[in-house]
């Protein structure tokens, strides 16, 4: 594959008017799958997780998910959309074997919510309005792994294993609007969206939403079009973009690839992109072809969903608050600068922090070790900051902190040692003595051998020049290999000068 | 009239993977029109306010609750039936196409 051509950035938006519109993907957190009563979670041995219905099996037979339901109607409030009076279920029909059946059970004409707007924060603060056109619900396939073949992925291969555990998992699929007027702004404002539909089901317990695991996908679509032009150009649908910071990458590096096409005079075509996370590039993946042609039709096996008004009030009175109030109530209760809570916020950190704190630490260490050490880490490999560790972890780090078994130092390593998969940080602690030594006996023979062997230092000490100690206590914390609390040597360091 | 034609035969023949030889599509495309065209006639049975329905049965919200049974497959079970498993998964051919 040959590295595209790509368009200055800033040139790009000169000439032509970026258009976006995003397909995100939540697996819903029911115990059961959507259709049947087989375990939804995520991994185990391949094909443990299934029914006679999920791999259609003769005679097998779906029966709809209540939870799954219930759930759906939530997101679809909580996304400001109206809920259809009865909905109902089709048939997807298509030949891939990652479903079993031949056809994926989805939602057609009638999806359970449609025409809403979510209301989402850019970095400046900027609010802007992303419309919703529908939510539906529909079921998520099984894996498959490609095996043998020269050019890897499918191309080319000889033989693919299918693993049926996540077939059937319950999916709501969101579809935008067309996003006009995003400008410079849409890598920034892909990321944003992304970042607040996941704020979203997070507030509502729906989904564990973790992008790493495909929790939570999105395929992003951009087309361009030239200023001043009414019609819309050719678009691109980009999948495989799992995780925050690739969604705000993609969308750049598409604006940038078409322009760069549309520039030459060339045209762009209307297909499925492959994101690449490790090369930052999208590769063509099927054009739209006859294939597509998915002859929808009413699922016969299955009854219409018409919610009762009551329902639906009863759900909408339990929602949680919207993600932007629910920002400026947090910033108020953890009494954050303008400058920290933009921080976190643009590092779409703010519900690994809430978690942090909720678990005990507080906002100002939980703010410091997400921005900071754990943002770095993760920066490093190329990875979101909630993959490396769980607020808990981190929570359990500041607690040894806060109780002085560890200095920041210290907690560091520590972080770094959970980061690597060696244990909670109290083993850790454990295992690799690296607890401060908070032994006054063994800090004050070595105070007192810092002080014999720099009798210089105990005099100054002893006329009143108190900052001399800093060569004695650098000599202490060296002998204890960094793990003493400097305050207390310091303490110590003058106690015993005076009392010599 | 009906609106089958070749084409369209050849059409559906592609999607549904089925090879079908040309006296075949010839053949199948006067009984798939005569199918439709009989089928058709429900349009003139019912009157234009009678709402679309997707069931013969009057019945909405039939659920299941969110419990996992006791019909949940071992990996052995669930393998079965397979032509072809590499021991924990089934094999199936090469995919030339990309997934949905």
């Amino acid at each position: 594959m040959s590295k595209a051509k790509l368009m200055d950035f800033d040139k790009a938006l000169e000439i032509y008017e970026p258009v976006l519109g995003f397909e995100v993907h939540v697996e819903l957190n029911t115990k059961t799958k959507m259709f049947s009563s087989a375990p939804n979670e995520f991994g185990g041995d391949p094909n443990t997780h299934t029914t006679p219905v999920c791999l259609g099996l003769p005679g097998s037979l779906p029966v709809v998910n209540e939870q799954a339901v219930r759930y759906s109607i939530s997101l679809g409030l909580a996304l400001g959309c109206q809920i259809a009076p009865s909905s109902r279920f089709a048939r997807k029909n298509y030949f891939y074997p990652d479903l079993a059946k031949n056809y994926q059970i989805s939602q057609y004409d009638e999806p359970i919510a449609f025409e809403g707007s979510v209301e989402i924060e850019l970095a400046d603060g900027k609010l802007v309005t992303i419309p919703i056109e529908r939510a539906h619900m529909e079921e998520d396939a099984g894996k498959l792994t490609h095996v043998g073949g020269s050019t890897g992925r499918i191309q080319g291969a000889e033989y693919s294993l299918v693993d049926y555990n996540r077939a059937g998992v319950p999916l709501v699929e969101i579809v935008t609007k067309p996003i006009f007027g995003a400008e410079k702004d849409a890598p920034e404002l892909a990321k944003a969206y992304v970042s607040a539909i996941r704020d979203i089901v997070i507030g509502l317990g729906i989904s564990d939403a973790r992008m790493e695991r495909g929790n939570l996908r999105c395929d992003a679509n951009v087309s361009l079009r030239p200023r001043g032009q009414e019609k819309l150009g050719t678009r691109t649908e980009t999948k495989n973009v799992n995780s925050l910071r690739s969604v705000e990458r993609a969308v750049r590096y598409e604006i940038q690839r078409q322009a760069q096409i549309l520039s030459e005079g060339g045209t762009i075509t209307q297909e499925t992109r492959h994101w690449h996370e490790d090369t930052g590039t999208t590769s063509a993946g099927r054009p739209k072809s006859d294939a597509d042609d998915y002859r929808y039709f009413p699922e016969p096996d299955l009854l219409p969903v018409v919610p009762t008004p009551e329902l639906i009030e009863e759900l909408r009175a339990a929602l949680p608050e919207q993600p932007v109030e629910r920002r400026r109530r947090l910033k108020a209760e953890w009494g954050f600068t303008d400058l920290e809570f933009q921080d976190v916020v643009n590092s779409g950190l703010l519900n690994e922090l809430v978690a942090t704190v909720s678990a005990g630490a507080s906002p100002q260490a939980a703010r410091k070790w997400w921005t900071g050490e754990i943002a770095r880490l993760a920066n490093a490999a190329d990875v979101d900051p909630g993959s490396l560790v769980t607020p808990a972890q981190v929570a359990e780090v500041q607690a040894l902190v806060d109780e002085g078994t560890l200095t920041d130092r210290l907690a560091r390593q520590v972080l770094e040692a959970v980061i690597a998969g060696e244990g909670s940080p109290r083993d850790i602690v454990e295992k690799q003595g690296l607890a401060v030594v908070s032994d006054d006996g063994a800090l004050i023979a070595a105070i007192d051998e810092a002080l014999s062997a720099q009798p210089d230092v105990l005099e100054k000490i002893r006329e009143g020049k108190v900052q001399a100690a800093g060569a004695v206590i650098g000599a202490v914390m060296k002998a204890m290999a960094g793990k003493a609390d400097a305050a207390r040597v310091r303490e110590l360091v003058l106690e015993r000068a005076t009392a010599q | 009239m009906s609106d089958i034609s070749e084409e369209r035969v050849r059409h559906l023949a592609g999607l549904a993977r089925i090879d079908l030889s040309d006296s075949e599509v010839t053949a199948l495309t006067a009984e798939l029109a005569q199918i439709v065209d009989v089928v058709a006639q429900v349009t003139n049975a019912v009157e234009a306010d009678t709402p679309a329905t997707s069931h013969p049965i009057p019945l909405t919200n039939v659920y299941r609750e969110d419990v996992v049974t006791d019909d949940v497959l071992t990996q052995e079970q669930a393998l079965s039936g397979a032509p072809e498993t590499d021991g924990s998964r089934f094999v199936v051919s090469a995919i030339l196409g990309e997934e949905q």
